[in-house]
């Protein structure tokens, strides 16, 4: 397989402007500001605010590889420079340094349903969207029944797309771009827009292009499942920099790591229920195995929970708890420290409670937590729900991170509603 | 896809290079064009009552004012054409040009989304209006040529000429609308501009008038606006020859619009690497 993208130390820069909220400017603004700078010239010096002017790298010295039929992962915080990094390789921007080698026809989706007029029916934005993406006119008449099919819109294609569901407004703007004849394929956080079942139909969509026709696929997501189950590199973007740079599992293992801020989380600012005379749930901190901050775990791997709390008044019987709930709110699990025999009399101070999880039962996908704290053993004191959520990873049977079928699986019933893993023995014999 | 390994990339994108090829793109985007187009017309009468019918109501109601002030308040000279006719000769191509220039100066501004999500040659934006100012010129195209059949003004070889004054205005309305559109990423200033240059043009252009009415010390200085030789063509070769033109003024106002074009393509990509990362 020959190297389709290459980069070379490869850099952009913007202009920032600090003074003016509207990004646009307009002539007066500059003919002012030419004034402003001479006054402030002469009046600065006493440690005034620097305005204006201040340069930004969103992006610096970015190099790397991309083979034929790659599908490499671009993970990273807000703000990492993921997105620019695809604007770079689409062509919308030009880089400040460096060079891009490319081969082969680029398609993109950087969002959902671009050039998509609301007015227009969805069989006129099939062939407007198309020619925007680069398709002719033949080529989309020859597909049409294929992304009518994949978007499930049939019914419904000759009416105004403004009045499409956001779920078929979606579908169709994915359809469309999959069914471009591109060499590579970039793809930036589309899919958290669209439901679970449309989600693993893009991504089986995009194993198919990939492995099938040799398309190179660059995706970006916040979503560590979705990257862990599409694709066979990662890299990990941090204020511009690459940080991180291989296989999917070390990658995303680097990044929950790295958002480390996440993983310990101010709760005087959440809502809180209860009474709260005499507690006061202060900070959430989530931890590995190897005790280092992190909010991504790895199916079956343990985690570790550090519940900081204000004890106002003297107290007696204590039970500290932490509560695992779906995406959807409903409660999966419950931690309780009553249960596992921690019952305990508090005077007034601050105190941590840790709870150890051995293994994660979940399925992979996010969950959310919450904490509650009773004392004299009924009283619900302070009770707080969502305070973040955790992303699971699946991992296949062996314990290493899964590339298998066996993954897909997983995240097919945990879909489907069944969050809960628990390990089952198999054997099996011949009947009569 | 059995390339050898180090076959060559077929595109390279560095800093300082304007972006890709840019003639073979444009043709390879050619159907863009008329996408862009084809939506900006559909889109245009949706939801409105009388729909097209605006496209022939517009140019009627401003010839009958434009003759009734013209022709009948201020009496000026019809040069031997009735003077409906006359104001309506000059109003098909300034039309075309003042609508294809305002549109095609915020087609930019107004494809933002598209500029800041997806590559495709910019250049494609301005000029599918054209396209739209085209449709609309048709329109009333046909309007005049009822009008024309009335006093008896019937097609001569003179009309052969027609489709170079268009040109013409094409030119002066695109050249113009490229430097605005660049400007206009960048400056929103230019959106308070252009409806008064269009504006102002209406009354420096020869629209509502015969240009013979310009003394004749000020004819060169006239012809600066390019406008004024494609009109004045398009009265010439729509009354058959019977009002005047003069060679030095078509010369002149070509030579201006052909480097408004040239001038205004040359502004518009050395703007439009940036365009993404101002718009």
């Amino acid at each position: 397989m020959n190297t389709v993208i290459r980069l070379e130390s490869v850099g952009k820069k913007y202009r920032l402007r600090h003074q003016q909220a509207v990004h646009y400017q307009t002539l007066r603004e500059v003919i002012g500001r030419t004034w402003k700078g001479l006054g402030s010239r002469l009046v600065r010096r006493q440690g005034q605010k620097r305005m204006t002017r201040e340069d930004f790298w969103a992006l610096q010295d970015i190099s790397f590889e991309i083979r034929q039929g790659e599908r490499l992962g671009i993970i990273g915080r807000n703000g990492a420079g993921k997105s620019t990094l695809l604007k770079l390789l689409s062509r919308i921007t030009s880089p400040t340094a460096g060079r891009i080698l490319l081969k082969g026809r680029v398609g993109s989706l950087l969002e959902v349903g671009t050039g998509f007029h609301p007015e227009l029916t969805g069989r006129e934005n099939i062939f407007l969207n198309g020619a925007i993406l680069g398709m002719g006119r033949s080529e989309i008449r020859r597909k049409l029944d294929e992304i009518v099919a994949f978007a499930e819109v049939d019914r419904f294609l000759d009416m105004p797309v403004k009045r499409y569901s956001s779920g078929m407004y979606v579908r169709l703007a994915f359809a469309v771009a999959a069914h471009l004849d591109s060499d590579i394929l970039l793809i930036d956080e589309v899919l958290a827009v669209g439901d679970m079942g449309f989600q693993r139909k893009c991504i089986e969509k995009m194993e198919k292009i990939s492995s099938g026709e040799g398309t190179t696929i660059l995706f970006v997501s916040h979503n560590m499942s979705l990257i862990s189950s599409l694709c066979s590199r990662a890299i990990l973007l941090n204020a511009g920099r690459i940080e991180s740079a291989g296989d999917v599992a070390s990658t995303i293992r680097a990044y929950s790591v790295d958002i480390s801020t996440r993983s310990s989380i101010d709760m005087t600012q959440l809502p809180h229920y209860g009474t709260r005379e005499h507690i006061f749930t202060r900070r959430l901190s989530l931890f590995n195995a190897e005790k280092i901050p992190c909010s991504t775990f790895v199916m079956g791997m343990p985690m570790v929970a550090q519940i900081e709390f204000a004890c106002l008044k003297r107290i007696k019987d204590v039970e500290v708890g932490l509560k695992i709930s779906s995406i959807n709110h409903a409660a999966i699990h419950y931690f309780s420290s009553s249960w596992e025999g921690l019952k305990q009399d508090l005077e007034p101070g601050i105190y941590v409670y840790e709870v150890t999880i051995p293994e994660i039962l979940l399925f992979p996908g996010q969950y959310i937590l919450g904490t509650w704290i009773l004392r004299d053993g009924c009283w619900s004191d302070d009770h707080v729900q969502g305070i973040t959520a955790i992303e699971v990873l699946g991992r296949d049977i062996t314990g290493n991170f899964a590339r298998h079928k066996i993954k897909n699986t997983f995240e097919k019933y945990a879909h489907s509603g069944g969050e809960v893993y628990l390990p089952s023995r198999w054997r099996f014999w011949r009947g009569e | 896809m059995t390339e050898s390994p180090n076959e060559p990339f077929d595109l390279v994108i560095e800093p300082r290079q304007s972006i890709g090829h840019f003639w073979r793109e444009l043709w390879n985007y050619r159907e863009l064009f008329y996408y862009l187009s084809w939506r900006d017309v559909l889109v245009r009468y949706k939801q409105t009552l009388v729909g097209v019918l605006w496209s022939v109501l517009r140019p009627l109601l401003t010839m009958l004012v434009f003759t009734f002030i013209f022709g009948r308040l201020a009496k000026l000279p019809a040069e031997g054409i009735p003077y409906p006719a006359l104001v309506f000769c000059g109003m098909l191509p300034w039309h075309f040009f003042s609508g294809t220039l305002s549109e095609s100066s915020n087609s930019l501004v107004g494809n933002a989304n598209l500029i800041s999500k997806i590559y495709f040659p910019r250049l494609i934006v301005p000029v599918s209006t054209l396209l739209v100012g085209l449709v609309d010129f048709l329109i009333s195209f046909v309007i005049l040529l009822g009008l024309l059949g009335w006093y008896g003004l019937w097609p001569d070889w003179h009309w052969l000429a027609l489709p170079f004054f268009l040109l013409l205005a094409a030119g002066a309305a695109l050249g113009a609308g490229l430097w605005f559109a660049a400007w206009n990423v960048k400056y929103r200033d230019f959106r308070y501009v252009i409806p008064f240059v269009v504006q102002f043009g209406l009354y420096v252009s020869p629209v509502g008038f015969s240009s013979t009415i310009m003394p004749a010390p000020w004819r060169l200085l006239y012809a600066l606006n390019p406008m004024v030789g494609a009109i004045d063509g398009f009265r010439w070769a729509l009354s058959g020859g019977r009002t005047a033109i003069d060679p030095q003024t078509l010369l002149i106002s070509t030579a201006v619009a052909l480097f408004l074009l040239v001038s205004g393509l040359a502004h518009f990509r050395r703007m439009e690497r940036e365009f993404a990362d101002v718009i």
